[in-house]
């Protein structure tokens, strides 16, 4: 028994200590900033990148700094998922064409970039044609060729070598799979992708399987980028990416940052889109997101290459002391509860809409925090950004602002059979912020109509192997699943498709997680799809989300906002809506 | 820890003083109880926390009837005490006012009085049944391995060694994430609270039963048991009326000692998201969530830090307190 001997003076003043410790925690954290903080200069206003452009500039020079928690999944332009890495790419990766670099909804428009105009589309649809710019240039001052696009995008179809990135373009141009992507490739000049031809060095062709009216969006992800065969390193080419964009790659140590330098073989007259204003990009990776926000204030960096908002600290000390430094910016996320129509009782639509009557929208807003830095009260299943989306609001959610509407929600539970109420599973992930607590807001509301939800909070991580499968959403029985969404490109298809297409449903990595399978909403996709015109698309998809938002299998809540530090220092910058609110990285510049 | 203290024999291992009082008298026969509240009764720091820890039970029993009366519904919301921009509440100190005594939580306004109480509910429940588990099947398995000897003791020692050696924070996330929600009829967080005991209360056996088995060990060979038996004393006399009775002793000191463990292990656990389900209050949870406006405000992490850190203190310096008044052997 000895060991537990000795130490009862030992523990009072380890005891004491502690308490010194938590006060002295406590005593710092509460203490507020030093007067000197701030970088240099002044913001350019509160919200002035998100209403349009801060501080417009074409003066050249200087370094932008980008600070961010999380690294690129991947510097492979094919190998990118992540938003911020499509963004980001666009500084040494090129496409037929991209996006256009104007502030806000303009920006989700397509415009050429290596093309010299958009595509000529023949065959009903089938058939894209593009013809190349003069004056396009590799780092090494070679041309880029049909071919090199052709070998870009033939990457994708090397699942087991290049992961990661979008699977669409392999969808539509090979749905069968027969290609096996460049590294099994038994021609001699490894472009055996029967769906691509290159009559010449100017021309690439394009034939999809099926019209898909969404086929350019698809072009315009770093996926599409070319790649020169001879500098193809597989696996490893994410080490040092082979630039037909304004900078290369000096440096780049994954986990701790990147250095870009100007391509002095870019010629600006041959590129329309990209601004370059910047002499030198520095990335810089940092785990702890409380330090970025201080580094951030303190003006050591530009901007937060992730731009997943300022965490909580950061935001309130931001908006107190430096307002001119913030962009209020709507994202294109969605935050929404999945109402799983396999799980009782939720196959009756009666209960599904009392959960929606009944969910009290405005404290799920609140605990987000609130209309500025959770985000405005959503009513329907698609994004402001997204063509074809509008103020469809069935359960007048903002006529009632958000508050819950016991007598309808009584009513919807007498029709399902459940007058005295019901019990439920919500699940929430732990690593998102604000969605245990959007979870817990909504167990409160439906306490008051009789339905009893317990909370169940799952690692992020394991997402796609818990919501993410049909069989373990039914054994856990978790009828209202909170999570969120943004799309992959800004169109229906590509917001909503993987959400509510019943031949998306998946045994493992599902999205289509209430399940809903309508084939009244199917069709929908399918007819959209053959349209070509953006516009006729979007009528289609408006009708689509109607349908959506009347079955009540989703239960949206916010359209996401948050708060992005712009630096002093920071020239021309604007949210670009195609890239999910983003700044639009490529046509930043900096004072000095 | 090596002498019996079975009945009057344990005169002989009173203090000195108190043999000092008693030379040339007739010697008082007092009992192993008595002797050891006569001594924790000296000890003002061990009693204490023995009132704070008769307190912290109290507030427990009586949690519903205590918020009724100060506080407000553990899981309602006041987002109105809330600044939605920030998230943090109005006021100074986390929000603190004679509505909310310890202020309300971050974003969603729930008063951190009422949740406290409740949480303390969880984490003494939770720590006092896994002490029992752990106790009962430590001090079973270990008269057994120490009484028996031979193959039987070999198992139960290589068993215990495997336990201890076991990765069992690790093990429990695991285990709660893999279990469905509803286990032999129960739902909720009974279900949760029923794991957190069996497992806390299974991987906290090993410890006692060491102790347990040691004792026995060196006790067997003592010269009242081998008296009982060569009187022909059948093995469960010896076992329950001779033996168990001294190892009495060891057996509460390590119970309370392993009652402040138990409150971190929970803690620890509902940190990490393996403890009772939200919305139920506990205090680990709470920690958890401080974390991430910590910065903002403070006191909402103060707080539960400080309910844990004084409950296992007032336990620990509770438990001290006994083992010295029962084993006065040791150094003082």
């Amino acid at each position: 028994m000895t060991p537990l001997r000795s130490s009862r003076t030992q523990r009072i003043a380890g005891a004491a200590l502690m308490v010194a410790a938590l006060t002295a925690t406590a005593a710092c954290g509460g203490g507020g900033g030093s007067k000197d903080e701030g970088g240099d200069g002044k913001g350019a206003g509160y919200n002035a990148g998100a209403k349009g452009i801060a501080n417009p500039s074409t003066k050249k020079g200087g370094t932008l700094k980008f600070i961010g928690k999380q690294d690129f999944d991947s510097t492979d332009p094919q190998r990118q998922y992540y938003g911020m890495a499509w963004d980001f790419s666009r500084f040494y990766a090129r496409q037929l064409i991209s996006y256009t670099p104007k502030p806000g909804q303009a920006s989700a428009e397509l415009v050429p970039d290596l093309a010299k105009g958009k595509a000529q589309i023949t065959n009903d649809g089938k058939t894209y044609t593009y013809q190349l710019r003069d004056g396009v240039n590799w780092e090494d001052g070679t041309p880029i060729t049909s071919k090199d696009i052709k070998y870009g995008i033939q990457r994708i179809w090397a699942t087991d070598v290049i992961t990661g990135g979008p699977s669409y373009l392999r969808q539509v141009l090979d749905p069968k799979g027969e290609y096996k992507g460049p590294y099994k490739d038994t021609t001699p000049d490894k472009l055996g992708l029967k769906a691509i031809q290159t009559p010449d060095d100017k021309t690439i062709v394009f034939n999809l399987a099926t019209p898909n009216g969404d086929f350019e969006q698809m072009l315009a992800m770093p996926s599409g980028s070319p790649l020169k065969k001879e500098k193809d390193t597989a696996g490893k080419y994410q080490l040092k990416p082979f630039s037909s964009g304004p900078y290369k790659f000096q440096s780049y140590s994954p986990k701790k940052g990147a250095v870009l330098v100007r391509n002095d073989k870019w010629q600006r007259s041959s590129d329309p889109i990209r601004a370059a204003l910047p002499d030198k990009i520095t990335v810089t990776i940092n785990s702890n997101i409380e330090a970025i926000d201080e580094l951030l204030i303190k003006g050591e960096y530009d901007l937060d290459l992730n731009a997943t908002g300022m965490g909580q600290a950061g935001r309130t000390k931001a908006i107190k002391e430096h307002r001119e430094n913030l962009d209020n910016i709507e994202t294109s996320f969605i935050r929404y509860v999945d109402i799983a129509t396999k799980v009782a009782p939720f196959d009756n639509i009666e209960c599904r809409k009392a959960v929606i009557y009944a969910a009290d929208y405005a404290s799920m807003q609140a605990v987000r925090g609130g209309p500025e830095a959770g985000g405005e009260l959503a009513t329907n299943m698609l994004p402001k950004s997204i063509k074809g989306s509008d103020d469809y609001d069935p359960y007048g959610i903002l006529a009632r602002k958000g508050k819950p509407d016991e007598a309808k929600a009584k009513a919807a539970l007498k029709a399902c059979g459940k007058p005295s109420g019901f019990t439920t599973t919500i699940s929430a992930r732990s690593n998102q912020p604000g969605e245990v607590q959007s979870a817990e807001a909504l167990q409160q509301s439906l306490q008051a109509v009789g339905i009893k939800a317990e909370v169940e909070s799952i690692d992020g991580a394991e997402s796609a192997s818990i919501t993410g499968s049909p069989a373990v959403v039914k054994k856990r029985g978790l009828g209202l699943i909170v999570t969120g969404w943004a799309p992959d490109f800004p169109t229906g298809q590509g917001f909503s498709q993987p959400l509510v297409d019943g031949r998306f449903i998946a045994p493992n990595g599902n999205y289509n997680v209430s399940e809903t399978n309508d084939p009244k909403i199917n069709k929908f996709f399918d007819d959209a799809l053959k349209e070509t015109d953006p516009g006729k698309a979007a009528a289609i998809y408006q009708q689509m989300n109607h349908a959506v938002a009347d079955l009540a299998v989703q239960m949206p809540f916010v359209y996401e906002k948050n708060f992005t530090w712009r630096s002093s220092r920071l020239t021309n910058a604007y949210s670009s809506a195609a890239y999910s609110g983003r700044y639009d990285y490529v046509s930043l510049g900096v004072v000095k | 820890m090596t002498a019996p203290l079975h009945g009057t024999s344990a005169e002989p291992d009173a203090p000195a003083d108190v043999t000092a009082t008693a030379a040339g008298k007739q010697v008082e026969g007092r009992s192993l109880g008595r002797i050891a509240w006569s001594r924790l009764k000296r000890d003002r720091l061990a009693l204490a926390g023995g009132i704070v820890v008769i307190f912290l039970v109290l507030i427990a029993v009586f949690a519903p009837l205590i918020v009724s009366l100060f506080g407000h519904p553990p899981n309602q919301f006041h987002q109105d005490k809330i600044n939605p921009l920030f998230g943090t509440p109005y006021g100074s100190f986390g929000g603190i006012s004679s509505e909310h005594l310890l202020g309300v939580e971050p974003n969603n306004g729930r008063d951190v009085f009422s949740r406290i109480v409740y949480g303390a509910r969880i984490s003494l429940l939770v720590a006092f049944l896994s002490a029992m588990v752990a106790v009962l099947i430590g001090t079973v398995l270990g008269i057994v391995a120490g009484y028996f000897g031979g193959w039987v003791d070999s198992l139960i020692s290589r068993v215990m060694d495997m336990l201890l050696a076991f990765p069992q924070l690790l093990f429990i996330i695991c285990l709660v994430s893999v279990l469905p929600n509803n286990l032999l009829g129960m739902t909720g967080s009974t279900v949760r609270i029923t794991i957190l005991v069996a497992v806390i209360g299974f991987f906290g056996w090993p410890y006692i039963g060491r102790i347990v088995r040691g004792q026995t060990l060196s006790l067997r060979e003592k010269e009242y048991i081998e008296a009982a038996r060569s009187l022909g004393a059948g093995r469960r006399y010896v076992l329950f009326k001779e033996l168990l009775p001294n190892l009495v002793a060891p057996i509460t000191v390590y119970t309370t000692l392993m009652i402040p463990t138990n409150i971190l292990t929970e803690a620890a656990l509902s940190y990490l998201g393996a403890g009772v389900r939200p919305p139920t209050a506990s205090w680990g949870q709470m920690l958890s969530k401080a974390v991430d406006s910590y910065e903002a405000d403070p006191t909402f992490m103060v707080v539960p830090g400080m309910a844990i850190f004084v409950t296992v203190l007032a336990f620990n310096l509770f438990g001290d307190g006994v083992r010295d008044a029962l084993d006065p052997k040791g150094t003082r």
